[in-house]
């Protein structure tokens, strides 16, 4: 009501004819158009709420004191360092995975990303079937149901390329052509809002190909370029279906892994939740660190923001 | 214009061809070996033999010489008096299905709030509506386990509101819990396709149709739900299509043998070497299943990269 009230009223002060004002003095609230949308927000509010808050509450029972996973029992590291048979840090196993996971992460974003920002380019002006046949391809592959292109690795490394055992290799080649499309979509958007005007100027000038290539092209692309870079990084921490196939011994089995191993087999503690708040850290620090860098790459540029630069990082 | 220069012209295109082409290259090749390969290999197996010493699977690499041996004992599988994999199969569209809608009934009004009415604080908002993005799929899921055990805050707050009279045993195999654990794992991706496509909408065709008389509700209907249709459908497939594949959703919030899910069978069919081919069969078929959305999907995402140009 008193909303209602608010809006209305510059309406009828500012007009003394009485008709109109009159009327929307009297404007039920529901009839009103300027209302503000209180049960659309407060439904957003709830989304959130329900989004964020359990994911919290995990993160504050990693400091649990004791083993149980919904009572508090006091405040406690111990279950990152300090035992070395349950706290993360120190556990050979759960260490072990903290490694691989970054392992794996930075192996696949230093492939994936060279390979995709190349190959969007080439597609990008190499303008033929072949090219449009494999853009449809990376799209497919950004489509297709993780379990089936991991069943395919999977036989892959199993039945045809037996040399490359199940392990290290297999996940960082499973992951690399599985986050392929990331750098691929995001840098051919990139090339199609950049347009050709730049390096018509280039070449107008006297530059030679490469040199427009490497002189215009490449630093107009960084931004996407390092967009997608955070993207596959955040990605691989996160995977779960490629590397859980493709993994063959406890050494090999990154966080993802060994916390879905280790819940199924019901012994789940804080320590599982210390390890998925690493994770948590982890992906953070990339995004946030992706957010700034980017807008301090994009800044100056026109239609930059930081929205543009939320949306850009988070692939959208 | 000179000979010369026009042969210099051609010269110079050609050279960019291939200029462009070795760009490409290497992406090519690593698609072929690594994502076009793999599909053939899973073919091979699916159309091969087993292997009756070893009882491992025998790939079969001459199409030509493809059976469909796999492929019948995964259709008794799917159909018939023995047949397991059907009611399973059936279970995972009605999951995926619910969940869609649910999780499309819960993310429209969030992701339209944002986009048209946030204001000055539509960047906090977005941040907020991002965040779980980067939560990894396993930390959301243990969330919710520590959440949904018999001792957990969700049956005391459940048990203090006297809805129940004892604690329900959320993880011992209930769909709602499968269902619900989809709608919390996919959610982000289909809000965020759908904030994309609202945003997009030019705020000037909302205004005309206020202007044209329509009110808010019609505005809503007329106009803006048309415009989103697109980002709908597009955002629905982009969940629905890895909940199809899902099989850790169900085994951490629940692993019984009752809410199992097609994933569920294939991933299990993959750890006995005996089962291996009728595992490729069935994710064969799976694909197959899948590919007309599939489809769909591309042609429209490169429809509107084309019209972006």
């Amino acid at each position: 009501m008193a909303v209602a009230a608010d809006v209305a009223e510059p309406m009828s002060a500012s007009g003394d004819v009485p008709g109109p004002a009159v009327r929307s003095r009297r404007l039920r609230p529901w009839k009103n158009p300027w209302r503000r949308p209180w049960i659309l927000e407060g439904f957003t509010w709830l989304y959130l709420v329900w989004s964020i808050l359990p994911i919290v509450v995990a993160v504050i029972f990693s400091f649990n004191a004791g083993k149980s996973q919904s009572v508090w029992q006091g405040f406690s590291t111990r279950w990152y360092w300090g035992n070395p048979l349950t706290s993360v840090f120190e556990n050979p196993q759960l260490r072990q995975s903290i490694i691989q996971t970054f392992r794996l992460s930075v192996l696949t974003t230093i492939i994936a990303v060279p390979l995709g920002v190349a190959f969007a380019i080439g597609i990008n002006r190499w303008r033929t079937r072949t090219a449009t046949t494999f853009n449809f391809v990376v799209v497919f592959s950004y489509v297709i149901p993780e379990l089936i292109f991991a069943v395919a690795m999977f036989f892959l490394f199993t039945q045809l390329f037996t040399s490359i055992h199940l392990g290290t290799a297999a996940e960082v080649l499973g992951l690399a052509t599985w986050n392929f499309s990331w750098p691929a979509i995001i840098v051919l958007a990139r090339l199609v809002s950049i347009g050709p005007s730049y390096e018509e100027a280039a070449a107008d000038l006297g530059a030679s190909r490469l040199q427009t290539i490497f002189r215009v092209l490449l630093p107009l692309l960084m931004p996407a370029v390092f967009a997608s870079a955070v993207l596959v990084f955040a990605s691989v921490v996160d995977d779960f279906v490629v590397v859980d196939l493709l993994s063959s011994t406890a050494n090999t089995q990154p966080m993802s892994v060994l916390i879905y191993s280790s819940t199924r087999g019901g012994n789940s503690g804080p320590a599982l939740n210390a390890l998925a708040t690493i994770m948590l850290v982890f992906s953070f620090v990339v995004a946030i660190f992706g957010l700034v860098a980017y807008r301090w790459m994009t800044r100056g540029e026109r239609g930059s923001s930081r929205q543009e630069a939320l949306t850009t990082i988070t692939g959208m | 214009m000179s000979v010369e220069s026009r042969q210099g012209r051609w010269a110079d295109r050609m050279q960019g061809r291939w200029v462009w082409a070795g760009f490409a290259l290497p992406g090519i090749l690593w698609l072929i070996f690594l994502f076009i390969v793999p599909f053939y290999v899973v073919l091979s197996i699916a159309g091969g033999e087993l292997n009756a010493i070893f009882q491992s699977p025998e790939p079969i690499w001459n199409p030509l010489q493809w059976t469909g041996a796999n492929f019948v004992a995964v259709f008794h599988d799917l159909v018939g008096q023995t047949a397991f994999v059907g009611p399973i199969f059936l279970r995972t569209v009605v999951y995926v299905a619910v969940a869609s809608v649910l999780s499309l009934l819960i993310a429209y009004p969030a992701a339209y709030f944002v986009a048209r009415y946030a204001g000055r604080r539509k960047v906090l908002f977005l941040v907020l509506l991002i965040a779980p993005f980067w939560v990894s799929y396993m930390m959301r899921m243990l969330a919710w386990i520590g959440l949904l055990q018999t001792s957990g805050y969700i049956n005391r707050a459940l048990l203090d509101l006297g809805l129940i009279s004892q604690p329900v045993n959320w993880l011992g195999g209930k769909p709602m819990t499968i269902i619900l654990g989809l709608v919390y794992g996919y959610i982000p991706y289909l809000i965020l396709v759908l904030y994309a496509g609202l945003d997009r909408i030019d705020q000037r065709l909302l205004e005309a149709g206020r202007d044209l008389g329509l009110n808010r509700a019609r505005t809503f209907w007329r106009v803006t739900l048309p415009l989103s249709r697109q980002a709908i459908l597009t955002g629905m497939l982009i969940t629905a299509l890895p909940m199809v594949g899902d099989y850790f959703t169900n085994q951490m919030l629940s692993g019984a043998p009752s809410t199992a899910m097609i994933g569920n069978v294939i991933n299990s069919q993959l750890n006995t070497a005996s089962q291996q081919s009728k595992g490729a069969a069935l994710s064969v078929l799976l694909l197959v299943f899948l590919l007309v959305p599939m489809l769909y999907y591309v042609v429209q995402t490169q429809r509107a990269s084309r019209e972006a140009y």
